[in-house]
């Protein structure tokens, strides 16, 4: 299969591109971020997306979705972030759905995708309990109790947790911590009495929470996939999670490295163009040179997860890990070059800055992955 | 079934039963590819076998028109017979300059009698040709060449020096950059000239380099008189006199194209996975790492940047086929491959540490890691510097000011 977008992603591609210029730029995320609104993003907005079919973007047909796969979801992600669109997509149509559509029953398919892919519900998945993340060192319990489980514990930073519907948690139904068996997902209603959510909005003003749980009430008809077994299906949710994230990033990153060589063509000091300077130039080449590296491997992952779920790990890995390498390097690049303006609030880059250090701690950062990839081959 | 479909069934079949067993051995290097010529002889049996099946299909050159010895592949179908002979390890039945420089450039510039004579030979590997392009004093700016090329009526007069002419001592036949006016703007004066290496006043003298060896050598022209014409619509120059830039960027692209698909942590010998070849050198710890974390991160890191790198070049593969050409992206191509074989040299060295750090007494052996550790450090200067490939970059894909 070619490494390149098919003409249908391409005219989704556009049209993403076009509607986000007009609805939800940069500035619209500025007044979002100004504003404060309780919910930290437009509700507006996120109709108008999910009537697009942006919502169920990775939904099948047969579920109310549109069914474009991860390709997909990654050419809206990309556009989203060169846009800085602030919306619910990541955590519920991206890790929501994915987690029920690959790994819940019929019934709990029924039960949510369509909820989903109308935008009318919102989903948020639990998996760190500390600020790195680390999922095979999850501690949060879940007890035996009469015909089901006890939940009780602490997770950090759920994206979009303060405003969800529904919460996937992952917990500790056996084993230690630091066993890859014994964790199991709950779906379950984020309202209950039983849960406490702490908003906390991020450096880059995007939505996370902190959620502490005291003796929430289970049964086996809310867990998601298989008792003990749920490891590999959160590894299956994290793996779409980090490759459409890495999309999101990749979008900032050429957003911003654009930016910045459109400067470097009109600015001049020492009376002439800035960009005419050769140790300017040739940053600016090695940057070129990596964003290309970069959008090779997520276009790789996204493109192996539509066509092999279950073995994508490994190339979504690939993809955070490079893509959160150089996401960075472009936007510190981004800010340096601009000199003065690039570290003023009013410039939009530094907006960029911060929001590609949020991301590339979701997830795991470069080293995380790097060290995934080595444990994954035997070194 | 697609016409694609079929045609890699067809490619598949046809490797297994002609590519013999022994040329299938994963561990493809510049020593055990065959590269044709003159003196060339071949290495074994299953060399000549495989080389001569390949030949016969049209396999040494499969994009080039039949009728000068290719298949005539587009290349959908090139990069699935690349894609088959791959996932069998199967070695390129011939790859030298001629193939992967000289060719292109001649498909675009050549006359038919000029692709008739050099593209042929070069198919049935007869000819083997080396690159007369760098001199003393123009390395990386390279138009400021000097060789003289001077009008003699029925023949072209030679004189001056070229540098780095990789195999020039071993090569039948020199493509070459030479200088036809003075009086021109430095890019208008130069000319695209052939010339056969056995021609009176030519000589060539080996350079030693660092790593004890190497495939370059100087080459010196002394009153070398090259005929305007080899026959008929047959000549020396290809594209116009004074015209030879327009070829010589053409045919750097290629250059850019192939150093830059080389795939950077293999075929420095050794395994493909630094990794795994670490962790039988080193050993691992009790939790199953390499006992060295920071020797762990930096293979993991180059291991990740390959694969990278590797998709890049699938991927701008991809869309070049699909009809938006490569172009001076190659140039970030060559960069990133340069970078990640020396990489990958620089850490086998660490992790042989003292054992890879001696010396034989006859010096550092050829095609020894150290051998290769210390080669490598030409890869970001040979074919065009780093620092050219990010002029390049900046002016042509970035379009960023010239000062």
């Amino acid at each position: 299969m070619p490494l390149i977008l098919s003409e249908e992603q391409e005219m989704l591609q556009d049209a993403a591109n076009g509607f986000l210029a007009e609805k939800a730029p940069v500035s619209a995320f500025r007044k979002v971020r100004d504003n404060k609104p309780a919910d930290g993003f437009c509700r507006e907005l996120w109709s108008e997306m999910a009537e697009m079919g942006w919502a169920g973007i990775i939904v099948e047909e047969e579920h109310g979705g549109s069914g474009f796969g991860y390709v997909g979801a990654g050419v809206l992600a990309e556009q989203m972030g060169r846009n800085l669109t602030a919306s619910p997509f990541f955590s519920t149509s991206v890790l929501g759905a994915t987690a029920i559509q690959q790994y819940g029953t019929e019934k709990q398919k029924e039960e949510n995708l369509a909820a989903i892919s109308s935008g009318e519900k919102l989903y948020a998945l639990a998996v760190d309990e500390g600020p790195r993340h680390n999922p095979s060192r999850i501690a949060f319990s879940a007890k035996p109790s009469g015909n089901g489980f006890t939940l009780s514990g602490a997770k950090t930073f759920v994206a979009d947790g303060h405003v969800a519907d529904k919460l996937i948690i992952a917990a500790r139904t056996s084993g230690e911590q630091g066993d890859p068996q014994g964790i199991t997902l709950f779906l379950v209603d984020a309202n209950a009495p039983e849960i406490t959510r702490e908003y906390t909005p991020m450096v880059d003003s995007r939505n996370a929470a902190n959620i502490s749980i005291d003796g929430l009430e289970v049964t086996g008809d809310d867990i998601l996939g298989e008792l003990d077994g749920g490891y590999g299906a959160l590894e299956g949710i994290l793996s779409a999670g980090r490759a459409v994230l890495s999309a999101e990033m990749s979008g900032s990153a050429q957003q911003v490295f654009g930016v910045t060589t459109d400067y470097l063509k009109e600015r001049e000091q020492f009376g002439q163009k800035i960009g005419s300077f050769q140790g300017l130039q040739h940053r600016a080449a090695h940057l070129a040179t990596e964003i290309e590296m970069m959008k090779s491997a997520v276009l790789k992952s996204l493109k192996d997860l539509d066509a092999d779920f279950d073995n994508a790990g490994m190339t979504c890995s690939l993809a955070k890990a490079k893509t959160g390498q150089v996401a960075q390097l472009a936007t510190k690049e981004a800010i340096q070059m601009h000199g003065g303006i690039g570290v003023t609030d009013e410039y939009d880059v530094g907006l960029y800055f911060k929001r590609v250090h949020v991301a590339q701690q979701m997830f795991g950062d470069a080293g995380f992955h790097s060290d995934r990839w080595a444990k994954n081959s035997g070194f | 079934m697609s016409d694609l479909e079929n045609f890699r069934t067809e490619v598949r079949a046809w490797l297994q039963e002609n590519c013999p067993e022994e040329m299938r051995d994963g561990d493809i290097t510049a020593e055990n590819q065959c590269w044709g010529g003159r003196q060339w002889e071949f290495q074994s049996e299953a060399q000549k076998v495989w080389f001569e099946r390949a030949l016969a299909k049209g396999y040494t050159v499969p994009t080039w028109p039949k009728e000068y010895g290719g298949a005539g592949l587009s290349a959908d179908e090139a990069k699935i017979l690349d894609e088959e002979r791959q996932a069998i390890d199967a070695r390129k039945p011939l790859s030298n300059f001629g193939i992967s420089m000289l060719g292109p450039a001649l498909l675009a510039y050549g006359t038919h009698e000029q692709k008739a004579q050099h593209l042929t030979a070069i198919a049935r590997g007869e000819i083997r040709w080396c690159q007369g392009y760098s001199e003393p004093g123009a390395g990386s700016d390279l138009a400021s060449l000097k060789t003289k090329c001077e009008d003699k009526g029925d023949h072209w007069l030679i004189n001056g020096q070229k540098i780095w002419t990789s195999n020039a001592d071993i090569s039948d036949w020199i493509f070459c950059l030479v200088r036809t006016d003075f009086d021109a703007p430095k890019h208008k004066g130069i000319t695209f000239i052939l010339m056969d290496m056995a021609s009176e006043g030519i000589s060539v003298k080996p350079i030693v380099l660092i790593s004890g060896h190497s495939p370059f050598c100087e080459t010196f022209f002394d009153n070398v008189k090259v005929p305007k014409s080899y026959g008929e619509n047959n000549a020396s120059v290809v594209g116009e006199v004074n015209r030879g830039w327009d070829v010589a960027k053409n045919l750097l692209v290629h250059e850019r194209g192939m150093l830059g698909t080389m795939s950077p942590l293999r075929g420095t010998s050794g395994p493909e996975s630094l990794g795994k070849y670490a962790a039988e050198k080193i050993g691992l710890d009790a939790s199953g790492r390499l006992d060295d974390p920071a020797l762990r991160q930096s293979i993991a890191q180059a291991e990740l940047d390959n694969w990278a790198y590797n998709l890049t070049v699938e991927r701008l593969t991809d869309e070049a086929n699909a009809g938006n050409g490569l172009g001076a992206k190659s140039s970030m191509l060559k960069y990133a491959a340069s970078e990640l074989t020396k990489r990958g040299t620089e850490l086998r060295m660490d992790i042989e540490g003292t054992t890879a750090a001696t010396i034989g007494e006859d010096g550092i052996e050829y095609g020894s890691l150290a051998n290769n550790w210390l080669y490598n450090r030409a890869y970001s200067i040979l074919g065009g510097t780093t620092e050219v490939q990010f002029n390049i970059i900046s002016k042509r894909v970035l379009g960023l000011p010239s000062q």
